[in-house]
Parts: C-alpha cells; structure tokens; sequence
C-alpha cells in the first residue's frame, strides 16, 4: 500500500476489499485463469460501494489484485459506466443514438436535465441529487426513449413523464 | 418493462415463443416447455456429431458477420492439450439491435442451454456471458438462471449427469460498444482495455488468455438447442430463398414504424412484409424513405431497395447492404438524411478506441464536416473530402469500427445527395451552430 499512502486523502480511506467484500472477490478467483481477469468485476464492487473509483480505490484494486495503479487508471478510463469524479445520489443515463433520436430522445434529454435542475449534461444538480448523462445507443431501440436510473432500466420514457419518474427517486 | 407483442401468423416463433412468458423464465418452466432436452441430446453424442448437425443446419452466426456456425466450431483443436473456452457475445450495442436483450430477459435457460451444448462441442470447460454493462435487468435474470442451473445439475462438474464439467461464468462489460467485437470482447475479460486484436492468430488457435477460444452471438447460441433437438433437416427447411440462408432470424425493427418491436422470421421472409405486416407499417401519413438493415454499421437503403428486398444474408447483400445483425432502422419522409447519417457518424467517433489512426482521426474528422454542413457552411468540395477519408477509413484499420462509420456516409452521400446540397445552397435552415 506505499503508494497509496503518500497522500493525506490516503490515509483516510477505508478500504473497500475487507471482510465479505474481499471474500466474494476472491470467491471468483478460480474462475478465471489470471487474477487481472477480476479487474472489471473488482472496479465494478467499488463503485456499487462508494459510488464512485477515487484514486485510492484504484490503487486497492491494484494491491489485491497483483497489478499496478498506473494500469488500472488505464483500464478504468476506457469504459464509460465507471465514475472517476463522485456524482449525484441518483445516475441517470438517457440515450440519444439515432434510432432513439428518431423518436424524440433529444427532448427526453432536455427535459431530464429541465426537471432535474442539472442544467448541462455531467453536471449535478444543487441539491445533490440527481447527475444526467447522454449515452450511446441502450440496445432498447425499439423501446425509445430507455433512461438508466442507478440499476433501473426503464423504457418508453416520453418528456411528458419525466417528472413522475423522477418522483420516484427523492 | 417492455412487452413482446402477440406472435403475428407470418413469423416463425422458435426462439421467440416464450417472449412475454414468466414462467419460461424459471429453470422448472423451462423444462414444462421442453427445454434443456437439445442439451441432453447432445451430451449423448459424439462431440464431432454436434459439430456436423450444426454444420448441416446452415445455422450462420447472428451477431453480424454470417461466418458458417458449425464451421467455426470445427476450427477448434481436436486435441484438448490446453484448455479451450467458449464465449457468448451479449455486449449487444450495435444502434438499432435489441434481440439478445429479449433472448436474455425472457428465456435464459434457452442461452444456458445453447452456451453449455457449444461449450461441449468444442471441447471447453468454461462458458463465460459478457453482457454489457448497461443491461441490468438481463444481467440479474442470467443470473438467477446460472444460479438455478447450478442447483439443478445442468451446470457444474458432471452436467446433467454426462461427466463433463462445464461451468458458466457471467462477465459484466462497462459501457464500450467496442467490447462486441470478439477480440476486444476477449481483453475486456482479461481485464484489460477493449482494444480489438491483429488478426491472425485467430481466437480458435490463440484467443482468450491465449488458449483456443470460441465465440458467438447470443441468438447464435440460442439457436443450438433446437438444431439438436429437432434435426438439421427440420432447421434447414425454414427457408424461403436462398439455400445459403436457413433458419429463423430475430428481426429488431425501430425508428419510425408503427409498430417496433422484435419478429422472428423465416430466413427469406420479403421485407415489406415485415414492415407492412407484422409491423404494421409507417405511422399515419407518413412514407417510407430509407432503411438500415443490419444495424447501423451497414450502407442505407432507399425505400424502393428496401420494399423489393429478401431478408437473408444474400438478399440484403443483393440490394447493396448487409443484414449484419438484423437491426432494422426505419426512417420515414419526416427525416433529415444529413442530420441522422452524422449522428451515426458521431456515435462511431465516441466509440472508437482510438488504436488506429484512419478510425481515431477519420471518425471525428467527418463529424465536423458534417457539423459544418449542417450549420450551412458546406462546400461542394466536401462530397469528395467525406468519401477520401471514408476511402481511407474502409479495409485498412484492425477492425471495421472505422469501416462502419464509412458506410453510411458513403451510401448517404450516393442515395440522399440532394439533401446534403440543400444545406450548402442555403435552400435548408442550418440546423447546427458550429465553430469548425
């Protein structure tokens, strides 16, 4: 953990791989032939504890997994689902690829980010609450417009309701 | 949750007959309809035999490229001196494409199924199911089906009694549409960056963690169970045109059309009886002007190419597309042709991995240009600038990311030329600001 610890923010961090956490990693140990193979799994375990990957998570999965932090950084950064900045309490992921745009995603965009306050796509919005993306193509295309909420996936999302959907997540 | 629509008389419903039906989901109403008995069939045949009755069914592989399925599978090493290892591609991305979606959500076991009959074929221990990130709801109901499978002896050290292990991991993707190309797909689970791989050596000879590897399409697999179960002879037979294109095909058809939604056809199956038909057709008062076939990494065609066109892999490849994944975009007469070809052409910029220059560059290259013609400050001279870069972004890059982009591009520019000088004319409103 030398790395890690060269940093105040550092020695705050509690890590995430401890007791049942690091047991249900290593539980999938033999699945795979190398222990790298349970980056993608190891990163996902972070972010559904913390949110989010800061860099000391980065450099935790390193340590347990036998890899260096400059590598996972690498990983990390090449898939789009995993935060390196904390966001708000709620994700939302709205799709605006063309065949969603076709059916007026552009709108189901404008109004998430009217009636969440967000303002711009990325941003959180005052409250903390919620932080709207823009995605590519959901592979829902036939269901348009489909808006990831955190694990809900939820289909035919029109602007008009929008703001009953969000009630649901306060 | 999105509901499958009632079977319309003229689809085929092999795979998609329990679209809609909860209780397929669960292992015991599984097996009510009749599932996992392919399975057991064919853990009492000879390996080679699986192989040859795959072969014999013409079964080609859903996923996009229609390589000969039970070809690939006889590519693998007869001797088993590493291990060999299967893997089911449900990093289903490609825009307009949604059938391994539904193949995951309503019939499990039919993947679990078909992913355990190739892993025995080709000789291989392990399965693992790279499922993108984003489905979520797939993701939790493959896994409660693994989970039952196991508990049931389908799955395991001694698969349904056989003696032959085969055990089935899920992977989770996070978020890259370059992960559904097989060897990116194969990094990816290393756990690496989804970058794609020279080809050769082939992922039969040396693919995920250098061992002989298999890999296919959700529906692909899908498909297997039946074949076994049935007989080749039964499969072949669902063929209304050419021979070279048996079985049935999910059809994902969106954008503009009545009625969208998943239709399992007869390989051969006339397009406009899709589109008229089973899917009900255009919305009230609008016509047809173009379709994407296959996905949005195939060329557009025009209306009159899309009404006279065989859906199989020759007939679309006839009417100057492909019917890659069979993901079909219908786009009426409201459509603004330059507006949604570089939306397409952005996606591709967003998702190239960036290894080769003619993709990385050539992606956000043409976007701008069509930015600026959007925005009305196109020039003539930018016809002949788009189709050079998409000359040098086709046929010479390590995967066809880079090639996909060009095909709308270059088929737009042919069929829907006009509407690209109405924006440099000034005749068409900008519908862009831009910088560039």
């Amino acid at each position: 953990m030398s790395a890690i610890h060269d940093s105040a923010a550092a020695d705050a961090y509690e890590p995430v791989f401890v007791g049942d956490t690091l047991d249900r990693l290593q539980s999938r140990f033999p699945e795979y032939p190398t222990k790298q193979a349970l980056l993608l799994p190891a990163l996902w375990m972070v972010q559904e504890q913390r949110g989010w990957v800061s860099e000391p998570a980065i450099g935790e999965v390193a340590e347990v997994l036998g890899l260096t932090p400059a590598y996972v950084k690498g990983v990390l950064t090449f898939y789009t689902m995993y935060h390196t900045h904390p966001v708000g309490r709620h994700f939302i992921q709205v799709c605006t690829t063309s065949p969603c745009g076709l059916c007026g995603a552009e709108d189901t965009m404008k109004a998430l980010l009217e009636h969440t306050g967000c303002g711009d796509l990325g941003a959180t919005s005052p409250d903390g609450r919620f932080t709207v993306v823009e995605v590519e193509c959901l592979g829902a295309c036939g269901f348009a417009t489909p808006v990831i909420i955190d694990n809900d996936f939820i289909e035919s999302v029109t602007p008009e309701k929008v703001p009953a959907l969000l009630e649901r997540y306060r | 949750m999105g509901f499958p629509h009632p079977i319309h008389p003229k689809e085929n419903a092999l795979l998609s007959k329990h679209f809609g039906d909860a209780e397929a989901r669960t292992y015991t109403g599984w097996v009510e309809r009749g599932g996992y008995q392919g399975l057991r069939k064919a853990l009492g045949m000879d390996r080679e035999a699986v192989i040859e009755e795959v072969k014999a069914s013409g079964l080609r592989g859903r996923g996009g490229a229609g390589f000969p399925t039970g070809l690939k599978w006889s590519f693998m090493p007869k001797e088993r001196v590493k291990p060999h290892y299967l893997v089911c591609n449900a990093d289903e991305s490609e825009p307009g494409t949604f059938k391994d979606r539904e193949i995951m959500r309503w019939t499990p076991h039919g993947l679990i199924e078909g992913c355990a009959l190739a892993a025995y074929a080709i000789g291989a221990e392990r399965c693992y199911i790279y499922i993108r990130g984003e489905f979520t709801e797939p993701w939790a109901v493959m896994s409660r089906a693994v989970e039952e499978a196991y508990a049931n002896g389908v799955l395991g050290a001694d698969a349904m009694g056989s003696g032959h292990r085969i055990e089935i991991t899920l992977h989770r993707g996070a978020g890259a549409y370059i992960c559904g190309e097989e060897t990116a797909l194969m990094n990816s689970i290393e756990g690496k960056r989804g970058n794609p791989r020279i080809k050769p050596p082939f992922p039969a000879v040396a693919g995920l963690f250098g061992m002989p590897t298999t890999i296919n399409n959700v529906e692909t697999l899908a498909a297997t169970p039946y074949i076994i179960q049935h007989g080749a002879a039964l499969y072949k037979s669902f063929c209304l045109g050419n021979p070279k294109s048996t079985g049935t095909k999910l059809v994902s058809v969106c954008g503009h059309i009545l009625r969208p939604g998943n239709y399992e056809i007869t390989m051969g199956t006339p397009m406009k009886d899709l589109i008229y038909e089973m899917c009900g057709g255009m919305l009230p008062g609008r016509t047809l002007k173009a379709v994407i076939p296959g996905g949005s990494s195939v060329p557009i065609m025009t209306a009159e190419e899309a009404e006279s066109c065989i859906l199989d892999y020759e007939g679309v490849v006839e009417k100057g597309s492909m019917l890659g994944s069979a993901g079909m975009i219908v786009m009426d007469d409201t459509t603004d042709m330059v507006y949604q070809i570089w939306r397409l052409v952005r996606f591709y910029a967003h998702e190239s991995c960036a290894q080769c220059t003619q993709c990385r560059e050539g992606t956000g290259w043409t976007a701008r240009i069509l930015e600026r013609i959007l925005a009305g400050k196109g020039k003539e001279a930018d016809f002949q600038l788009l189709l050079d870069l998409s000359e040098q972004m086709t046929g010479k890059t390590i995967c066809v990311l880079s090639d996909s982009c060009a095909a709308p591009i270059v088929s737009g520019i042919q069929k829907f030329r006009g509407e690209f000088e109405a924006y440099m004319s000034g005749a068409r409103e900008p519908v862009m600001a831009t910088t560039s």
